[in-house]
């Protein structure tokens, strides 16, 4: 049962004896440029069915959260906060479509905007982070499948096989994180694997592979935390006093995250649970009372015969 | 501009050019309005942080309840066995065993890959309350329906005594074990209410119970069923008091909404189921009455705390608020871990 919260071996604990070291996702929102390369590249890997094209007004966000169908989620957040000490480029006492009327012949020294005169320094910045499944090393999702589905693989992380899950629905409210969902057509469960099939043939997954700022970062989750720490410190000493770690705490409510990340602002901001807690860590105080109402039930019962004279 | 914002009826409503970056517009779903001030709290664009449960109405709601009703029934049918209350020991048997029977179908009929339903029985698994009722039921459901195809047809009277029996022991885990089942997810409403929920569901197991004895025996062997009903409505209507006030803004579901509604209709409804059987029971037809009451109220309180734990999953507020005043408490000192989530 994964309720201690201690530091554990999370495959060590599932009865790999020898088994290679626990690896996972370093996240660091800071350099995401919002591409979405990850959320695509998972998609033809893991060969992830389309769901849909909205238009959602979300920023940049058209895809929402994570589900049965997106496995890799860019999260954008627009803030009337300040970037660090870079300039973030707007020009809000320009009124566009003046200068539009004015056509492109405008003179540089009336030129509202041009490509080197310096911006406003207005405060605003543009959050982007990819989320994914955390992996947890106490994972609420693969602790209540009924069917074993759900499963802890010799790197640490949790799959789903697929020819097992009977679609009970279980692992979806377990999860604190929102990250596993049911796909409609098809009934089962479904959410990112970390790649089990590219870590098996010593592959990174298909969205660290495609990140072309290397914000997503795969390796040993020992290393990633080390990196991620030193990252931390650099940017504290770079005037970014609001860089801070997600899901890297080994004493955190689920154990640690097996896919972590560097964070700006409150984790709820980027849609993450302030305090995410596995429900599995309640259970056994969640039996005793399940026992003890039973037992209720039945004096319960028994006085209600005690209580009705015979004939009554 | 103006003529454009006509064309465009709707682009009135929008902020436009004027809009501002990282400001919400602040526009609220329709009907939806706060029990109490909202609590300030940040999130992303309103979304929920949880993806809620996809459990199917009325299949899951539907288990819940009956599932409830027939392992009280069994109870009920044991006792009226044992005290030689033929009438309400028949029907009390063979209640539990349809009752078991329906959910069972309805259980089957959410899956989202129903053929696979035997692959609950391929792990023995205490970390997952569903595959434990899964073992439950292979217990429990052999031995109500032998119990009550002994009762009905009187043949086999001793294995029909033995499987009453053995229905009697596992049925009010059947009732409560399902407190567990919602319990163990991250839904805010149900996660945190897990101490009294199981005395919630067992109390509403017993008005469920109470009712279908009611409605089927006869005058003289319809009280144990009557003070089964009271019981159950008594401790359903404390452990819920003691709940709500624990569980403080999370509750709100409980008692907002629709499904706020149905928890109350439910509890008024069992109210009046007692004090009708209480009052009329002489009456044959004020027993019947009663009787259907006791089982609406015993679905409706079911129903509701279903429905009021998608509320709670649906609205980020719930899952927000208190986990980031469980980390302040932490930075203040305290241990951090509320009444709700401590490992009691
Ligand atoms: S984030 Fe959710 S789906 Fe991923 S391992 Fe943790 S509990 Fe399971
Ligand atoms: S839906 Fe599938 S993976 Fe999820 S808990 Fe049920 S059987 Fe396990």
């Amino acid at each position: 049962m994964t309720t201690a919260r201690t530091p554990v071996d999370p495959a060590g604990d599932s009865g790999y004896a020898d088994h290679p070291p626990r690896m996972g996702f370093f996240t660091d929102t800071t350099v995401c440029i919002g591409c979405k390369a990850c959320e695509v590249a998972c998609k033809e890997w893991n060969a992830v069915p389309e769901d849909g094209l909205d238009l959602t007004g979300m920023s940049y966000d058209n895809t929402v959260g994570l589900g049965a169908d997106t496995w890799r989620h860019v999260a954008f957040i627009e803030q009337r906060k300040p970037i660090g000490r870079q300039d973030p480029g707007l020009h809000h006492d320009q009124d566009v479509l003046t200068m539009a009327e004015h056509g492109t012949a405008t003179q540089p020294p009336e030129a509202g905007m041009t490509p080197t005169t310096p911006g406003a320094g207005d405060d605003f910045r543009w959050l982007m982070a990819s989320d994914v499944c955390k992996h947890c090393t106490h994972a609420a999702c693969l602790d209540v499948c009924p069917t074993g589905s759900l499963f802890r693989t010799e790197f640490g992380t949790v799959v789903v096989q697929e020819d097992i899950c009977n679609g009970c629905g279980y692992c979806i409210p377990a999860c604190p994180y929102g990250v596993i969902d049911q796909r409609k057509d098809d009934g089962r469960a479904w959410k990112c694997t970390l790649c089990y099939d590219r870590l098996g043939d010593g592959l990174e997954p298909a969205c660290a592979k495609a990140c072309p700022t290397d914000s997503i970062q795969f390796g040993p989750l020992d290393e990633l935390r080390e990196r991620a720490g030193r990252r931390v410190e650099q940017l504290h000493e770079a005037g970014v006093p609001e860089a801070r770690l997600y899901g890297a705490d080994p004493d955190d409510g689920v154990g640690g995250d097996g896919a972590f990340f560097l964070l700006l602002d409150e984790p709820e901001v980027y849609g993450f649970p302030p305090d995410p807690v596995v429900t599995t860590r309640d259970l056994p105080a969640m039996w005793r009372h399940v026992a003890s109402a039973a037992a209720t039930l039945a004096a319960g019962a028994v006085a209600a015969f005690l209580g009705a004279r015979k004939g009554r | 501009m103006k003529g454009q914002d006509a064309e465009h009826g709707s682009l009135d409503s929008r902020p436009a050019r004027e809009a501002m970056t990282g400001v919400h517009t602040g526009r609220k779903r329709k009907g939806e309005q706060p029990v109490v001030p909202d609590t300030e709290f940040t999130s992303y664009y309103g979304k929920p942080v949880l993806n809620g449960p996809v459990w199917k109405s009325p299949d899951v709601p539907g288990y819940l309840f009956l599932g409830g009703v027939a392992g009280a029934s069994s109870v009920l049918g044991a006792g009226a066995h044992a005290t030689g209350r033929n009438r309400l020991a028949v029907a009390a048997k063979t209640g539990a065993f349809g009752a078991v029977t329906v959910s069972l179908g309805a259980l089957i009929h959410d899956l989202g890959r129903p053929a696979r339903f035997l692959n609950m029985l391929r792990v023995f698994k205490p970390t997952s309350p569903m595959n434990m009722g899964s073992w439950l039921l292979t217990a429990y459901g052999p031995c109500a329906g032998a119990a009550a195809l002994s009762a009905v047809t009187g043949r086999l009277p001793r294995i029909g005594a033995l499987a009453t029996a053995g229905a009697a022991l596992t049925g009010p885990a059947v009732a409560a074990y399902t407190a567990a089942l919602v319990s163990d997810t991250a839904v805010p409403a149900w996660h945190d209410g897990h101490r009294e929920l199981p005395y919630v569901f067992t109390g509403s197991a017993a008005v469920g119970a109470g009712g279908l004895g009611l409605l089927a025996a006869p005058d003289r062997e319809a009280g144990p069923a009557r003070n089964l009903a009271l019981f159950g409505t008594v401790l359903e209507l404390a452990a819920f008091r003691r709940m709500e006030r624990r569980l403080g803004m999370v509750a709100e579901p409980y008692r907002a909404g629709k499904p706020g509604g149905m928890v109350r209709a439910g509890e008024a409804l069992a109210v009046a189921g007692v004090a009708g059987a209480t009052l009329g029971r002489r009456s044959r037809v004020a027993r019947a009455l009663s009787g259907a009451g006791l089982l609406a109220a015993s679905a409706l309180s079911k129903w509701g705390i279903f429905d009021a734990g998608k509320v709670s999953a649906e609205d980020p507020k719930y899952t927000i608020v208190p986990q980031r005043e469980r980390l302040r408490e932490r930075e203040r000192g305290g241990d951090g871990w509320p009444a709700g989530n401590g490992a009691r």
